[in-house]
């Protein structure tokens, strides 16, 4: 099967022309750095995306803190991700890069901050 | 803050940042996706762990920050004037000023949608800063007009804290956004984008209770029979960005019509000596990485400019976008720069495989194969030394597409 995907791991958005069968690639071509092949390689065998949100925070500046998962994640367990997100709570104050919620869903990958809030003075 | 640390870099003493908001970063704090900083960082980050970065070498250096501090006025002595909670009323003699106000988003008054004013109709900036700062969700079920970044952010974003994102409309017979913002942010979640289609009609008093939609014709005008009515809650507006130059203006600084910021030479350099522009407010960018380095060449040419007093004349060769290019940044260059200079701009429309040429008083410098070039994503094109010694007073360099047939 061919098909033509757009290449995400950068803003150039390289217009790839991907030749696979079923979950394996067997060509790939009009990317423009090594990262394009290896996103068409992982698109094609196990879609992953980093999800970006906000926990709840309590005695911050503001009610939310932004976080991040710190690698990508199966794009089919994105919702399930939400929902565990959506559970958590921190306490101010939060630094960047502080772990939230550890080992999400089991698949090794951590929820950290990505902002500061000091916390109300 | 870019500019600020390369300035201090280069040795100017006496450095202050004024913010009008609470906090250094900007827009940026509240931009929590990832996607920044590829180009500088070469890492892939949120926006405030972008904004984090300078805010913290900011933090480790001795230039001045004063925050809910807002520049009133700028005249044209540089002169500044701001009204803060501190000092209250401020004055402050700058030897030199970098302008980097940022810009805004239009409103829903600059498109003329009829209906009444009811509750839930936003802008895309807006909601962002409802969801990702105030933590709360402005509606439930949600139609977004406009393709720009923003808006495709956004339907994700909502998306993802359960709002149902029905459509994205856009104007125009192509998306103003990154492909990249497409492919994650409306396929990855089977959110339709409607192409040359726009919303016509909003119902609801109180509160949004639907809108309609209409296709347009070429001319972007809606064409009758072809209206259906959508229910929605909230429609939220992606529409363009509008450099934020008040200020500017009050200075005397001459302003592009097509930018909608200040005309600049390679320095970034105003039409006032000794104030500079960089970012947003210069002209629109599409990532924080150039404007991070726009900063950079903002703070260069004013460190210059300390130095020297500004006492150098300056002799011009001008950019001018010709046939396919919207606009060209710098406007103007500086026929003694002994520096490479990267020329930004944008295009009309979509062109595949197609030809980038630049001519300098008519002869050929640079012809460069484009696969793709989209109105959404700005070009840069490198004049290097060899070019820039052919440039004389008044020399003109052109930027042109050639569509290959």
């Amino acid at each position: 099967m061919k098909k033509q995907m757009i290449c995400i791991s950068c803003p150039i958005g390289c217009m790839l022309d991907v030749e696979y069968e079923g979950k394996e690639l067997i060509s790939v071509t009009g990317y423009s750095c090594p990262r394009g092949k290896t996103y068409a390689e992982t698109e094609i065998s196990n879609p992953q995306r980093v999800i970006t949100s906000t926990v709840k925070l309590e005695g911050g500046k503001h009610p939310v803190v932004s976080v991040k998962s710190n690698a990508p994640i199966d794009k089919a367990l994105i919702f399930d991700c939400m929902k565990e997100i959506n559970k958590v709570t921190v306490k101010a104050p939060v630094k960047i890069g502080d772990v939230v919620l550890p080992n999400v869903l089991g698949t090794g990958v951590d929820i950290v901050a990505t902002s500061e809030d000091s916390g109300n003075e | 803050m870019a500019a600020a640390l390369k300035a201090r870099e280069l040795g100017v003493e006496k450095i202050i940042i004024l913010e009008r908001s609470e906090t250094l970063g900007g827009i940026l704090e509240q931009c929590i996706h990832t996607g920044f900083g590829l180009h500088y960082f070469k890492e892939e980050l949120s926006g405030p762990e972008y904004a984090g970065r300078f805010i913290e070498q900011i933090r480790q250096s001795d230039i001045d920050v004063k925050t809910n501090t807002m520049v009133i006025d700028i005249d044209s002595d540089k002169v500044v004037t701001a009204v803060g909670p501190d000092e209250g009323l401020l004055k402050i003699q700058a030897k030199a000023i970098i302008l980097a106000m940022g810009c805004r988003e239009r409103p829903r008054g600059a498109l003329s949608i009829p209906g009444h004013r009811p509750a839930g109709v936003m802008t895309a900036g807006t909601a962002q800063k409802y969801v990702n700062i105030d933590g709360y969700m402005p509606g439930r079920k949600i139609v977004i007009l406009g393709s720009g970044d923003i808006g495709l952010i956004m339907a994700r974003r909502m998306t993802l804290e359960g709002a149902e994102v029905k459509m994205v409309c856009e104007l125009m017979p192509y998306s103003g956004g990154l492909a990249r913002n497409i492919v994650q942010c409306l396929d990855d979640y089977g959110i339709p984008l409607k192409l040359s289609c726009t919303v016509v009609d909003i119902h609801g008093r109180e509160r949004v209770e639907g809108v309609t939609i209409a296709k347009v014709d070429e001319n972007l005008r809606p064409i009758k029979g072809t209206e259906e009515y959508v229910e929605c809650d909230t429609l939220l507006l992606s529409v363009g960005l509008i450099p934020e130059n008040e200020l500017s203006k009050s200075a005397g600084i001459e302003l592009n019509c097509i930018t909608g910021g200040p005309d600049v030479d390679e320095m970034r350099e105003t039409s006032q000596r000794g104030v500079f522009a960089c970012g947003n407010v210069l002209q629109v960018h599409d990532l924080v990485d150039y404007v991070t380095l726009e900063a950079q060449i903002a703070a260069e040419g004013a460190a210059e400019y300390i130095k020297s007093g500004g006492t150098d004349e300056k002799k011009y060769a001008y950019a001018v976008h010709q046939e396919g290019v919207r606009y060209i940044v710098p406007q103007k260059i500086n026929i003694a720069s002994e520096k490479d200079v990267d020329l930004y701009f944008r295009v009309c429309r979509i062109y595949k495989n197609s030809k980038l040429i630049v001519k300098i008083d008519g002869e050929t410098v640079i012809s460069k194969k484009k696969p793709k070039l989209a109105p959404g994503e700005m070009e840069t094109i490198k004049l290097k030394k060899d070019m820039l010694s052919k440039l004389k007073e008044d020399s003109i360099v052109e930027i042109s597409v050639e569509e290959s047939l």
